[in-house]
């Protein structure tokens, strides 16, 4: 019997019969053809439990959600003071940790003059592409391939199709998409003058981290610049000291006009985004301060967890973490494509953010069962299942860092017996 | 605005999180650091020492304006030997590179400690953090330093300048790492901490046990309140010169320096002739009872007396010794009731006079049985036989000879190790018996073979266990055929930058 007082399951598996039942059939049975039983139970750390009591360490975050971890102590308790006092405050109104949570955003982030907050990356990417239409004057936007931005009514439009078409909310004629990587493309897209934005992943999170090309991101932002078209860093996944430095964008050497970010921002433990703008795309602010609404964008608990969020993230101890925490993978990776390098056959790494590429068309998706009996999770790229996204935390330890390769290697058989299997 | 005593909301305390942070990252620093050799290794010890020493006057005067204890010449020659003479001290020892032991057919392979938590005193704060980091850079550990509060400052600042050279020589990241500002109750969080290794802590003994209560392993020492024995075949002249330049050194701020002078009757008139000839105040017995209520309060030793001068102490006792270096005190009882005959980290000397070795034997051990057991002891004499009998009966494991004891027992004026950790042994509380030295903060490894003489011992020299031969890698299996995309170019060049990469890590 699992008891949690507020409701209760028999087993494992008849906590799965419900979710089959009452909340999404296909996602529940998903999990159990690929051989990933897991419901998770307790987690503290980067360390998740499965009900039943199994630990894995988690390499997924969420895409940077857990950042810090599992119910962070030090966000614990930031979330349980601030519960003392506040809730998630009226919308309309000047708030305290709003004010305080825009103005840490904003004197971190160099070019940026406001931070408008919804309560996930989707709305925040809605409220940027809103933004740049209004200084704009233009509808369209430009966005990659298999670029992925959430799933608000204008954000949606803007990935792959896989997500937009099932929904009817694919928007061709407003929404472009162009290959990654490719320059010309970007130029062919805006050269007619009617772009309002281009929108770009720092480094695509769901495409499995492939890295932009020297000057590519340098490019695209010129292009911007000579055509008229606002750009947007989406941080959702790169942002929060995962590419090495606060914003990735910061690592290219660019200057967006409008960023976003949410997950990490959380703390994992409260909802809250930002859209972060500069003095021309925050113009509307000025204008109609109104035209945006959001009941729990920016809910006061979610500001007073992301205040200490980037206060955490700017200790000079994270930096030098993740300093560590990225070398140590890139290292560690060199030294198991050395040894598995019949299936494990490519690494892309910036800061904390890797992809590691496996020889099969599915072939990340083998390998993260593989990783999974033992006890490591991480999941494969969506939209590129060739590539496992591999996302250590920014406070990562060493010893847990080591553990963590000893379970990768001794997976590696077990990927490699999956794989033949699948290729027979 | 209007200012709130307490803030509205309650927060976490981010001094503790943040020194959490400083743990984690010497442990990525002690993981990195035991990648370097010797050579290295040797390095970063010289280079750090250099550091340290050309800033040994500028640390003494910071730090007698911030603790308000002790002499800046002696503090600045403190700091000179826990620096530059520390590291040419070890500068011939190895404690990195494996050791092969042919006869006992076994190979020792160093094994540092990993982080060390280092507990700072205010009386020697810069040459103690000096000290106790060199000690863990020549063993290839990191270590976080927590200085008393009194002394935080120029702890903090000295410990960054080492942090900075070590750095500029090639050692990790993190290295050395301090506590800005450190309180009771987050040190003892820290010490119990599970990413802490060792704890070596110097400093009262309330720090010292808290060291050894906090479940981490713990290199702790006890108090001293060392008994000097002057008999009728000393050369008193000398023994005058050296017990006065030892009990006013730093103004008795180490805690190897003289309590109580013990001496043979006759010699004893003698004998205080030479210390005032030295600039030692002889108290009369009114100045003595004064300076006993000086010093000791309802609530133990006047901590505000720790290390001032000779002449201040008297001020503040109510009598004038304007020149005086040391103050000596003559006792009629050498008795744990005497107040006079405990710790003193001043330099007041008590006084006693006694009339065989057997008898300031009993007199010694009446001394240590309050404080400084397993600490220090010294002895002026020429006649072994009394040496070796007052060595016996001590429960004392040093007792320094024709020297003075603050820095004899301390190892700089004797063969014994150079320390400002000085091990007061199982007596004592403590761990550690001899002074702390480098081969303290390293353990080993051992490669044990067959004792057997039919097994031969292998052949080890050469094998650099940092640059081991790498295991070729396995025969790549028959390729993923099935894989839709991978055409036999592109199988042909994945194999060339396999065997390149191979090449690459082998080399």
């Amino acid at each position: 019997m699992f008891d949690y007082g507020h409701f209760k399951f028999a087993s494992k598996q008849d906590c799965l019969d419900t979710a089959v039942r009452y909340w999404n059939p296909d996602k529940t049975k998903f999990w159990q053809k690929a051989g990933i039983d897991l419901v998770m139970g307790r987690r503290e750390g980067y360390c998740i439990y499965d009900m039943d009591g199994r630990r894995l360490i988690d390499l997924h975050l969420n895409g940077g959600t857990f950042n810090f971890g599992h119910r962070h102590p030090e966000l614990v308790e930031t979330l349980r003071g601030a519960l003392d006092y506040f809730d998630i405050g009226n919308h309309w109104f000047p708030s305290v940790a709003r004010a305080a949570l825009s103005e840490a955003l904003i004197k971190a982030t160099p070019g940026m003059k406001y931070a408008i907050f919804g309560a996930g990356g989707a709305e925040a990417v809605d409220i940027a592409l809103k933004s740049a239409r209004y200084a704009t004057g233009r509808r369209k936007i430009v966005s990659i391939i298999k670029g992925y931005h959430g799933h608000g009514g204008l954000s949606v439009a803007t990935g792959d199709e896989r997500f937009s078409k099932i929904f009817l909310s694919d928007q061709p004629d407003m929404f472009f998409h162009v290959p990654f990587n490719d320059i010309d493309a970007v130029e062919q897209a805006l050269k007619g003058g009617d772009i309002a934005a281009l929108i770009m992943e720092t480094i695509p999170a769901t495409y499995g981290f492939p890295m932009p090309v020297d000057g590519y991101l340098a490019g695209c932002k010129a292009l911007c610049e000579k055509y008229g078209t606002l750009y947007i860093a989406d941080e959702v996944q790169t942002g929060l000291m995962r590419c090495g430095a606060l914003w990735g964008w910061q690592t290219y050497g660019i200057q967006p006009d409008i960023m976003v970010t949410a997950k990490g921002l959380s703390g994992g433990l409260y909802p809250i985004s930002a859209c972060l703008v500069n003095e021309r795309a925050g113009g509307w602010l000025n204008e109609d301060g109104a035209a945006h609404i959001s009941t729990s964008g920016g809910a006061e608990l979610g500001c007073v967890v992301g205040h200490k969020v980037m206060e955490i993230l700017q200790r000079p101890e994270v930096a030098a973490n993740v300093h560590e925490v990225a070398a140590f993978f890139r290292e560690a990776m060199a030294e198991m494509m050395r040894r598995h390098g019949d299936i494990f056959s490519g690494v892309r790494q910036r800061g904390v953010i890797l992809g590691l590429e496996f020889n099969h068309p599915e072939g990340a998706v083998f390998v993260s069962r593989a990783l999974y009996e033992h006890g490591v999770w991480a999941i494969f790229s969506s939209l590129d299942k060739r590539v496992l996204q591999w996302k250590p935390g920014v406070l990562l330890s060493h010893a847990l860092c080591e553990e963590i390769m000893d379970r990768f290697d001794a997976a590696m058989p077990r990927a490699r017996q999956l794989l033949r299997e699948a290729t027979r | 605005m209007s200012q709130t005593e307490q803030p509205l909301l309650r927060v976490p305390d981010a001094v503790y999180e943040q020194t959490s942070l400083k743990l984690e990252r010497s442990r990525w620093a002690a993981a990195q650091f035991q990648k370097l050799d010797h050579a290295a290794t040797a390095r970063i010890v010289q280079e750090v020492a250099n550091a340290a020493h050309a800033k040994a006057r500028f640390y003494a005067e910071w730090a007698v304006r911030e603790t308000e204890m002790g002499v800046v010449a002696h503090k600045q020659l403190k700091n000179e030997a826990c620096s530059k003479g520390l590291a040419a001290r070890y500068a011939a020892e190895d404690f990195v590179s494996p050791r092969i032991d042919m006869v006992g057919k076994m190979v020792a392979l160093p094994r540092p400690v990993g982080v060390i938590f280092a507990l700072i005193p205010v009386t020697n704060p810069v040459a103690t953090v000096y000290f106790k980091t060199l000690l863990a850079l020549m063993t290839r550990n990191a270590i976080v330093l927590s200085p008393h509060p009194s002394a935080k400052a120029v702890c903090a600042d000295a410990a960054r300048l080492m942090a900075e050279a070590a750095k500029a020589a090639g050692a990790p990241d993190g290295v050395i790492q301090v506590i800005d500002d450190p309180n009771i109750p987050l040190i003892e969080d820290l010490i119990a901490d599970a990413r802490v290794d060792l704890v070596v802590a110097t400093g009262g003994p309330a720090v010292v046990k808290a060291a050894y209560r906090s479940g981490n392993p713990a290199l702790g020492v006890g108090p001293g309140n060392a008994p000097v024995l002057v008999d009728d075949t000393a050369d008193l002249r000398k023994a005058a010169q050296r017990i006065v330049a030892s009990k006013s050194f730093d103004n008795s701020i180490l805690c190897t320096n003289e309590s109580t002078l013990l001496a043979f009757a006759n010699i004893a008139d003698p004998l205080l002739a030479a210390l005032r000839a030295e600039g030692a105040h002889i108290c009369s017995p009114e100045e003595t009872a004064r300076l006993r209520r000086l010093l000791f309060t309802e609530h133990g030793f006047n901590t505000r007396m720790i290390g001032k001068d000779a002449s201040v102490i008297a001020r503040e006792a109510g009598f004038t010794a304007a020149t005086a270096k040391i103050l000596v005190t003559p006792v009629d009882h050498v008795l744990p009731e005497e107040k006079l005959v405990r710790e003193k980290l001043c330099p007041v000397l008590a006084f006693g006079r006694v009339e065989s070795v057997a008898q300031a034997i009993s007199c010694a051990r009446s001394i240590m049985r309050t404080a400084g057991r397993g600490h220090s002891a010294a002895i002026h004499s020429r006649n072994e036989a009394h040496i070796m009998a007052f060595t016996t009966a001590l429960p004392a494991l040093r007792v320094v000879v024709n020297a003075g004891c603050s820095l004899g027992a301390s190892g700089f004026e004797t063969n014994l190790g150079p320390s400002m950790t000085i091990g007061t042994g199982f007596a004592g509380g403590s761990s550690l018996s001899e002074n702390l030295s480098p081969r303290h903060l390293v353990q080993f490894a051992h490669i044990a073979y067959n004792k057997d003489a039919s097994e031969a011992f292998g052949n080890f020299v050469g094998l650099d266990p940092l640059n081991l031969p790498k295991s070729p890698v396995t025969a790549a299996p028959a390729p993923l055929t099935a894989v839709g995309d991978a055409d036999e170019l592109r199988l042909t060049l994945r194999k060339i930058i396999l065997e390149e990469l191979n090449s690459v890590l082998a080399a």
